[in-house]
C-alpha cells in the first residue's frame, strides 16, 4: 500500500515538473502582455506598427516601430536568399550523395558551426567582414542590410540543414527504389520525388530558419548599424527589432514609456517567432501523416 | 554523355558545392579568430582580471563568471528537464498533455534568447527581486536550457529498448523501481550528451545576461549568488561597444573571442563524440 502511494506521489511530481515548460512559456507571454499594455495608452496601436520615426528618448518621444520591423524583415530575407539554397543543398548532400565515412565527418561539421556562439558572428561580421565590404564597394560604413544578411544566412545555414536532412529522412526509401524502377536516374529521383516527397518537412526548416534570423540578437546588435531608419538599399545601416530592445532596454528607466514600448517591440516579436513556430509544427505534424509516420 | 547525365553531374556539383561552403564559413571563423587571437592568449591573460581600464591584464573574471553562470543555468535546467523527459516517455497517457507539453517545450525553444532576458529582468531582477546577479542570470539561462536538455533526454529515453522495460517489470519491479536503476542508468550516456550541448548554448548566450546578470567591469571574482558577474561573450560585446581605447579593446576581443570558441567549440565535439560512441554501442 505505501510502495502504491510513493508509486503515485513520483508520478504526480514527475507530471507536475513536465508543465514546466508550460509555465514559462505562458509566463513570458504575461509579462510581455503586462509590460507592453501601458505604452498603447501613448501611441495608438496603429501609429505604433505603421509611425515612421522611433525616437524614444526625443522630447516628445515617439514610439513608431515600423523602421524596426522593416529592418527585422530586410536582413532577415537576405539571410533567407543564402541559407536556404546552402541549407537545403547540404542537407540533399548529406543525405544522397555523401557515404557513410564522409557524413561521419560531414554532419558533425554542421553540428559545430551550429554551435558557435552568435556574439563569435557577430564580432566576425564586425571585424571582418563589415571592412571587407566597405572597402570592395567603397560604402561610408561596412554595417549595414548586406552584411547582417550575410552573417544571419551563415549562422541559419546549419539550422536549415540539419532539420531538412531531418525531413528527408522519413521519405521512405520505396519511393526511391520505384522511381529508379521506372528508368530515372539518380538526380531525376531526387528532384522529381526524393522533394516533392519531403517539400512540407523542407519548407519546417525554411520557416525555422527563418524564425532563427528574425530572432537573433547579438548578431544584429553588433552587425546592423544601429540607425533606426526605413532602409532604401541594402547599404543602409538599420536597427532590427532585437537590437533595439537589446540596445536600448539598459538606458530605460523601469516603468518609463520607452520601456513599456520595448516589451511591446518583444511582445511583436514574440508573436512573429511563435506564430513561425506554430505553422512549422503544423506542417511537419501534416507531413508526417502523409508519409505514414505517426510521431 | 547524355544531357541526362550532364544534368545530374551538374546538379550533384551544386550541392557538394552547398556542402562544401559550410566547411569554408566554419574554417574562416576559426581561421581569422585563431589567427589574430593566439597572440593575444598567454598564461597571464587567462589568469588575471582586467586592469588599466581594460586595455591590459586577463580576462580570467569573465572566464569564471561564464563557468559559475553556466553551472548555475544546468543546475536547474537538468533537473526540470529530465522530470519532463521523463514523464513524456515514460508515464504519459497518450493524449493532450502530451501534445500540450511538446508544443510548449518546441515554443520555447523557438523564443528568441533577447525576449528571456527580457522575461529575467521583469521577474528575477525586479519582481523576485534578486537584482542584476549571477542568480537572475543562472535561473534565466536555465530556462533557455530547458528544451534542449528535454529533447536530448527524450531521445536518449526514447533509445532504450522496450524490451529491458518489460524484464524488469516481469521481475516484480515497480514503475519507479524501473525507472531509476534499469531505464535511467541505460539513457544517462544521452542525457550527458544533452547536457554537454546545453553548456556549449549557454556558455555562449549574451542577450539573455544583458539586463540580468553581466557586469561590465569587475575587480575581483563574485563573492556571492547575489552578485553581478563578467561574462566572457558579454565581454567581447562591451569591448567592442564601450570603452576608449578600441584599437587595443579589438586585441583584447580577439583573445577572449579566441578562448569562448575554443570552449563552445570542444564542448560541443565532446557531445558530438560521447553521441558517436554511444549509439554505435547500442547497435553492436
Amino acid at each position: 500500500m505505501i510502495k502504491r502511494n510513493k508509486e503515485k506521489g513520483i508520478e504526480w511530481l514527475f507530471t507536475a515538473l513536465a508543465f514546466s515548460s508550460l509555465v514559462f512559456l505562458t509566463g513570458i507571454v504575461i509579462v510581455l502582455v503586462k509590460e507592453a499594455l501601458p505604452i498603447f495608452s501613448t501611441v495608438s496601436l496603429p501609429a505604433f506598427l505603421g509611425g515612421e520615426s522611433w525616437y524614444p528618448t526625443a522630447e516628445p518621444p515617439e514610439f513608431g516601430i515600423f523602421p524596426l520591423i522593416m529592418a527585422s524583415f530586410w536582413v532577415s530575407a537576405g539571410a533567407m536568399l543564402i541559407c536556404v539554397p546552402l541549407g537545403v543543398g547540404s542537407a540533399l548532400y548529406l543525405h544522397e550523395l555523401a557515404g557513410e565515412r564522409q557524413r561521419a565527418v560531414l554532419k558533425p561539421v554542421i553540428e559545430v558551426l551550429a554551435s558557435v556562439p552568435s556574439i563569435i558572428y557577430g564580432f566576425f561580421g564586425m571585424v571582418i567582414l563589415a571592412p571587407f565590404l566597405q572597402d570592395r564597394f567603397n560604402l561610408p560604413i561596412g554595417l549595414c542590410v548586406l552584411s547582417t544578411s550575410i552573417v544571419l544566412g551563415v549562422m541559419a545555414t546549419p539550422t536549415v540543414a540539419s532539420i531538412a536532412e531531418d525531413a528527408l529522412g522519413y521519405v521512405p526509401r520505396s519511393f526511391r527504389e520505384a522511381s529508379f524502377a521506372l528508368g530515372a536516374n539518380r538526380w531525376e529521383t531526387l528532384t522529381r520525388v526524393i522533394i516533392p516527397a519531403a517539400g512540407s518537412g523542407i519548407s519546417t526548416a525554411v520557416i525555422l530558419g527563418m524564425s532563427r534570423a528574425i530572432g537573433e540578437t547579438m548578431t544584429v546588435l553588433m552587425v546592423a548599424g544601429g540607425a533606426a531608419v526605413v532602409p532604401s538599399s541594402i547599404f543602409d545601416p538599420v536597427r532590427p527589432m532585437t537590437a533595439a530592445i537589446a540596445a536600448e532596454m539598459g538606458e530605460a528607466p523601469v516603468g518609463s514609456d520607452h520601456y513599456h514600448a520595448l516589451f511591446a517591440v518583444a511582445l511583436a516579436l514574440f508573436i512573429v517567432t511563435f506564430a513561425f513556430n506554430i505553422i512549422a509544427e503544423l506542417i511537419s505534424r501534416r507531413y508526417r501523416l502523409k508519409l505514414g509516420l505517426s510521431r | 554523355m547524355t544531357k541526362r547525365e550532364l544534368i545530374q553531374k551538374t546538379g550533384f556539383t551544386l550541392l557538394a558545392m552547398c556542402m562544401a561552403a559550410n566547411i569554408v564559413f566554419l574554417g574562416l571563423i576559426i581561421f581569422f579568430i585563431a589567427s589574430k587571437g593566439l597572440s593575444i592568449i598567454s598564461w597571464e591573460f587567462l589568469t588575471q582580471a582586467p586592469v588599466d581600464a581594460m586595455t591590459r591584464g586577463g580576462i580570467a573574471p569573465a572566464i569564471v563568471g561564464t563557468l559559475y553562470l553556466t553551472l548555475g543555468a544546468v543546475l536547474i535546467a537538468l533537473p526540470l528537464g529530465a522530470a519532463c523527459a521523463i514523464y513524456l516517455t515514460e508515464y504519459s497517457p497518450k493524449g493532450w498533455t502530451v501534445n500540450l507539453i511538446r508544443i510548449s517545450v518546441n515554443n520555447l525553444a523557438g523564443v528568441p534568447s533577447v525576449v528571456f532576458g527580457l522575461f529575467g529582468l521583469a521577474i528575477f531582477v525586479k519582481k523576485a527581486g534578486f537584482g542584476v546577479s549571477m542568480l537572475s542570470g543562472s535561473l534565466t539561462l536555465g530556462i533557455l536550457a530547458l528544451p534542449v536538455i528535454i529533447s536530448a533526454s527524450q531521445e536518449a529515453l526514447i533509445a532504450v529498448p522496450q524490451s529491458i522495460r518489460e524484464a524488469s517489470l516481469a521481475l516484480g519491479a515497480t514503475r519507479w523501481e524501473t525507472i531509476h536503476r534499469v531505464v535511467l542508468p541505460a539513457a544517462l550516456p544521452g542525457i550527458l550528451t544533452g547536457v554537454i550541448l546545453s553548456v556549449g548554448r549557454v556558455a555562449g548566450e549574451t542577450a539573455p545576461i544583458l539586463f540580468t546578470a553581466a557586469a561590465f567591469y569587475m575587480k575581483g571574482y563574485p563573492d556571492s549568488v547575489l552578485s553581478e558577474v563578467m561574462a566572457l561573450p558579454y565581454h567581447i560585446y562591451a569591448l567592442m561597444t564601450e570603452g576608449t581605447h578600441p584599437e587595443i579593446q579589438t586585441q583584447i576581443a580577439y583573445g577572449s573571442s579566441l578562448v569562448l570558441l575554443a570552449l563552445v567549440l570542444s564542448v560541443s565535439m565532446l557531445a558530438i563524440f560521447i553521441r558517436q560512441r554511444y549509439r554505435r554501442g547500442y547497435n553492436a
